[in-house]
């Protein structure tokens, strides 16, 4: 009978713990978001958003996917109420998003930053600071730390209009991070980098991650998302078509198999594979039946030709994004 | 403390604006000229320095308040940097008025350098400060602080050009709308009689702030009139703020 007792006090106390840890576990909870925009000198009814429904773990990597126009950016707008949606509920760490207090745990990098041009780096973080009532020894030691997390330190005293476009990106990552945020929401943020400024902008999201925070961003460039992300929808046409996590969505199976062989005419692989391109004496080779590598790889030997590289090519969040936009 | 930030980055943007100063100039130089104008005259000099003195405080204030207060919300959605902001923890009513204590303060300060300047010329012609004059130009302010309210409000929802349009509509319907107060006087009682009772309860009468002719002609002025007018000024403004944070409110930024 006690042991009962205990088991049903168990119950009891614990249980509402347990689902209230379950209700907190979304840092973003969107729920048949609806926004329509009346353009145009007749106005005419644009269906931006048409019901969006999904849910971003707390402390995971979220990348949202979607064609140019596909309601991206007007999610987050309304996430961020500079946009009034016309129904639908977003809630943030189970806040409605509609009060101003839902937004303090948060930190926000538009897809182009824009700030006030005639501000250094350092005056703009101390601006966006004071917005959140930090403490002067406070702000300055936080200031100083997020300009050396970006590698702002040097230019920390130039007004931002003679700052280059990877130099503002990093700038509105640190202002975003200015009140130690734990969700932070990055609109297209490797648009417009070069490939040393996208890894550099790569990294400190993983870092985010392993610090705990939760990251939502969009991003046209798929590769970048495929290294980071734990999760990801696609949005087209103002609907999510897929959403779920990346190793679930991505399947191991090799689509076909790429043969770079010299030596050989392309002809020599008529019945294996097609060849794709030719330059000098090498031929490029596509294999889509994965039986019949093995017969191209005895081919190569057979007429002495050379061997340069065989690369499986498995899918690809790439081809996933193009088969569901195709599709759609 | 976030209004306070709001109002702090609104007027280092304002202060940059070269149109604060090239209409300083043409101030100072009203001021200025108004010596010259009283050498030219014949009768009492210093009620001519007064009188141009004055009005020349009051209309290039109203144009400070109006070129730079309509820019002021527009540009923020234009040039795209009210993304920024209010993804912050910040009431819209918070960012409006933010930018209307930006400006007021701006106004402030450029009223206080006009009216030094003023009372300096004043000075050097009588030998002595006239405190009088100074009750003038406080009311002048307060009318720049409600041409500001107004001057925000277009600019929550219009263009810059627009907006400096509706606002000095705004501010010339206020100085000529005390004739509606006489046409009632004059008036039978009515319907015509109650639309122009209503006409003129809704549109401003700025001529509530104007203690020039007073002042400068050395006329009493009734002790009761101070208070009415600085209650008006204030209510005024409130009203229009509130209807600028209410239009902001609704407003979507795509």
């Amino acid at each position: 009978m006690r042991i009962r007792a205990r088991e049903i006090t168990f119950a009891v106390d614990f249980g509402p713990a347990f689902l209230k840890i379950e209700a907190m576990a979304d840092a973003i909870r969107i729920r048949d978001l609806r926004k329509d925009f009346r353009l145009g000198f007749v106005p005419r009814t644009h269906k931006i958003l048409k019901g969006i429904t999904f849910s971003v773990r707390e402390g995971e990597i979220f990348g949202y996917l979607g064609p140019n126009g596909a309601g991206k950016t007007t999610t987050i707008k309304c996430l961020l109420d500079l946009i009034r949606p016309d129904a639908g509920t977003i809630e943030i760490f189970g806040l409605s998003h509609f009060a101003p207090r839902s937004r303090e745990p948060l930190g926000f990098l538009p897809e182009n930053p824009y700030f006030y041009d005639y501000l250094t780096a350092r005056e703009f973080l101390a601006f966006t600071a004071d917005l959140f009532g930090l403490g002067r020894t406070e702000r300055d030691g936080r200031i100083a730390r997020l300009l050396a997390l970006v590698g702002l330190e040097r230019a920390a005293d130039l007004p931002l209009r003679k700052y280059s476009r990877g130099m503002l990106q990093r700038a509105g990552l640190a202002q975003s991070l200015v009140n130690d945020p734990k969700l932070v929401i990055l609109d297209e943020p490797l648009g417009g980098l070069d490939p040393l400024g996208r890894k550099e902008i790569r990294d400190i999201i993983v870092r985010f991650k392993e610090e705990g925070r939760t990251v939502f961003f969009t991003s046209h460039i798929l590769q970048d998302i495929e290294m980071i992300c734990d999760r990801v929808a696609i949005i087209v046409g103002g609907r999510i078509v897929k959403e779920g996590a990346l190793r679930d969505l991505v399947s191991e199976r090799v689509l076909f198999t790429e043969a770079v062989v010299a030596g050989l005419p392309p002809e020599a692989f008529a019945g294996i594979g097609e060849s794709v391109s030719a330059q000098g004496d090498r031929v490029l080779i596509r294999i889509l039946d994965e039986a019949k590598v093995d017969e191209a790889l005895d081919l190569v030997l057979r007429r002495r030709g050379r061997l340069l590289s065989l690369s499986p090519r498995t899918e690809t969040l790439e081809d996933i994004f193009v088969e569901t936009v195709t599709r759609t | 403390m976030r209004i306070g930030a709001i109002a702090g980055i609104t007027f280092k943007e304002a202060k940059r604006d070269r149109v604060l100063y090239l209409l300083f100039f043409f101030a100072a130089l009203g001021i200025l000229a108004s010596r010259v104008l009283a050498i030219l005259t014949v009768g009492d000099r210093l009620k001519i320095i007064k009188d141009v003195g004055l009005a020349s405080i009051a209309v290039f204030g109203v144009l400070m308040a109006i070129l730079i207060g309509t820019g002021l919300v527009y540009k923020e959605i234009d040039k795209k940097t009210i993304f920024t902001l209010l993804a912050k923890p910040i009431r819209r009513a918070e960012f409006i008025l933010g930018k209307f204590l930006g400006l007021v303060l701006t106004l402030f300060v450029m009223t206080a350098a006009m009216t030094a300047i003023f009372l300096a010329i004043v000075f050097a012609h009588t030998l002595e400060v006239e405190g009088a004059l100074l009750v003038a130009v406080a009311y002048i302010f307060l009318e720049l602080v409600l041409v500001t309210a107004v001057a925000v409000l277009f600019s929550s929802f219009s263009t810059p050009i627009l907006s400096s349009l509706f606002a000095l509509a705004f501010y010339l319907i206020g100085h000529l709308s005390w004739g509606l107060k006489l046409i009632l006087a004059k008036m039978a009682p009515g319907p015509g009689r109650a639309l122009v009772r209503a006409l003129y309860t809704v549109l401003p009468d700025l001529e509530n702030f104007n203690f020039k002719t007073e002042v400068v002609h050395g006329l009493p002025i009734p002790p009761g009139i101070y208070l009415p007018s600085l209650l008006y000024g204030l209510c005024y403004t409130a009203f229009i703020l509130g209807l600028a944070i209410l239009i902001f409110r609704r407003r979507d930024f795509i």
